[in-house]
């Protein structure tokens, strides 16, 4: 492991009864890339990062993080230390307006440690700092959008408020579960600049996606799973190649050409 | 065939700005809008021992305060945290006996054992709960509907402090008033304690367990440690009313288990109106009294207690205190369609 990987991932193994879920999986992510994960329907990408952040018991296998080992610890303690993730379907507090959703993880050890006790240092307390955050990651300041209850919000800016919670952690990792799904062509197209921009803030990422297109002009690596074990790992038009990952999308070629077309 | 040619609009008063929390207070008119519902709560909460002139309804007003506290403790866990206790009889008994016991055997007096109690019955229930926590919905109930079914059976097998006969002897308050008045300012301490608590950041962080832990734990926050937290308010309150009430009636014994103490609360919630913490108080300030009133009517009292209750669910489920909220803080007219 060299010093650059922030995180190592290897040999997981986990099966749910008799299904095998994740088959000796190995990775290892750099600091400051993004790296991608994808693979067909039921591939175990979810598994695989639920496993990371410890939501997941994972039968075998280790996983470091800056080089410490994490495996088996409880999520909130993985999440205190700067790994966090996001939903696939999104969890916001229904019942709370969007900037209330994220007090609660400025509310955690590690917010608090560099907030201090109001949350926001010398910023103010953390009403505020929530809707700094709302406001970088694409809510507007002056519009009603943060004081709305999340129950009344759509896809866009749930998945929105996803990536804010996590950056209210102030992570130094975030493994985004399909940030891309389930939105329009221009709510992504506003989406990209975002990841972008997360990158060059030195946030390191680790995207699962089945956006193939918009994923590959972020990602500097991806990994192919299918059936739970690791098909290959390089960069994307490497990867894309590959006889076997053609295969594990069997029926996809006229969309993976598609794919590079752009 | 008709049509609908008019439909009922629901309108917030122009107070309410942006969400609810933000104010924007402006003229005395607005000052009054706000402050007036919980002056008459306050004031009439204080009233009742100088209006009500006998000394067995005094005593019931005393009851029913114990019980709004229990009330309390049910909403703020099931509404606010999302955990269904069934434990108020666990919480009377263990503050009951707890009081009993510092005040018999170390001889403790009353301003020191009521809030040991409260602090010492809410640790034992809460150490004895914390197995349970990573239980939700109804098997939390279960687990909390068993402690005070075993501790009963446990202190009539073993015989120990007092056996079926309880603790006999514990002292008593030195007035009637000092024992109204401080039960009514605790209960009405504990409301709006509550309300505050549930506002703030720690208390976004219960509501955020109820709806969503899985994000709580994702956010870096350990949900057993919060939901102890809320278990150990909740208890404590609990607690506090077992202690006030074996002062109140200077002797502690097993009826201190009964599971009165655990369904009535839930049943002013229902009446009273989940989640809004006001409600279930009242709905044991009217539940209470009224349970009192059927005595007189023997065992039927429990036919007229149901289908009050009954009642209620049908035609008012949401409670009364909701519908009533609504009715003050909005306006409707009708529009054309």
């Amino acid at each position: 492991m060299s010093d650059e990987d922030i995180l190592q991932v290897t040999n997981i193994c986990k099966s749910f009864g008799g299904v095998q879920a994740l088959l000796n999986v190995s990775f290892n992510v750099q600091q400051g890339e993004v790296f991608g994960i994808i693979g067909p329907n039921g591939s175990g990408k979810t598994t695989l990062i639920n496993c990371i952040t410890g939501f997941i018991k994972m039968d075998s296998g280790k996983v470091f993080y800056k080089g410490k080992d994490i495996s088996y610890k409880p999520p909130n303690q993985i999440a205190n230390l700067g790994l966090t993730r996001t939903f696939q379907i999104m969890r916001p507090y229904y019942s709370l307006p969007a900037y209330k959703n994220l007090i609660v993880p400025l509310f955690s050890p590690r917010a608090r440690r560099k907030g201090g006790w109001r949350g926001g240092g010398k910023l103010g307390d953390r009403g505020t700092v929530s809707i700094d955050i709302l406001e970088e990651i694409g809510f507007e300041r002056d519009s009603f959008v943060p004081y709305k209850l999340a129950s009344s919000l759509p896809t866009g800016y749930l998945k929105r408020l996803e990536l804010a919670r996590c950056l209210a952690l102030r992570p130094d990792l975030i493994l985004c579960d399909e940030v891309f799904s389930g939105l329009s062509m221009s709510e992504i197209a506003s989406m990209v600049p975002l990841i972008e921009k997360l990158q060059m803030d030195g946030i390191t990422l680790v995207m699962i996606e089945h956006r193939l297109r918009e994923l590959f002009r972020v990602a500097s690596r991806v990994m192919v799973l299918n059936f739970g074990e690791k098909l290959t790992e390089g960069i994307p038009e490497k990867v894309m190649a590959d006889e076997k990952v053609k295969e594990a999308y069997l029926g996809s070629e006229k969309l993976l050409d598609y794919t590079f077309e752009a | 065939m008709s049509t609908i040619e008019r439909r009922r609009e629901r309108l917030d008063r122009g107070i309410k700005v942006r969400t609810e929390g933000i104010y924007a207070v402006s003229s005395w008119e607005e000052v009054t809008y706000l402050v007036l519902p919980r002056l008459i709560l306050i004031v009439g909460l204080l009233l009742l021992p100088v209006l009500i002139p006998s000394l067995y309804w005094k005593r019931v007003v005393s009851i029913a305060a114990i019980y709004a506290l229990l009330a309390l403790g049910f909403d703020f866990l099931a509404h606010f945290v999302g955990l269904v206790s069934l434990g108020g009889a666990f919480f009377i008994g263990v503050g009951g006996y707890t009081a009993a016991l510092l005040n018999k055997s170390l001889g403790l007096p009353i301003l020191l054992t009521i809030p040991m109690a409260t602090l010492g019955g809410a640790l034992i229930c809460t150490l004895l709960l914390l197995p349970a926590l990573p239980l939700r919905g109804v098997y939390f109930a279960i687990v909390t509907l068993m402690y005070p079914l075993a501790l009963m059976r446990i202190i009539e097998a073993l015989n120990i402090f007092g056996g079926t006969d309880g603790i006999l002897g514990v002292a008593g308050f030195p007035n009637r008033w000092v024992e109204q008045y401080l039960i009514l300012l605790i209960v009405i301490f504990a409301l709006f304690g509550l309300r505050r608590l549930v506002n703030e950041d720690i208390g976004l962080v219960f509501r955020g367990v109820k709806d969503n832990d899985q994000a709580v734990r994702a956010s870096g926050l350990s949900i057993t440690l919060y939901k102890a937290i809320a278990v150990f308010i909740a208890s404590g309150l609990g607690s506090l009313g077992g202690a006030y009430l074996s002062h109140i009636y200077m002797w502690s014994g097993i009826s201190q288990f009964a599971l009165d103490f655990s369904v009535i609360p839930i049943a002013a919630t229902v009446i009273g109106g989940g989640g809004t913490l006001v409600g279930p108080l009242l709905g044991c300030f009217f539940l209470v009294p009224i349970s009192e009133w059927l005595r007189e009517f023997g065992t039927l009292r429990i036919v007229f207690y149901s289908l009050i209750l009954m009642a209620f669910i049908m035609f008012r489920s949401e409670g009364v205190m909701v519908y009533a909220q609504r009715k003050y803080h909005q306006f409707q007219r009708w529009v054309k369609v």
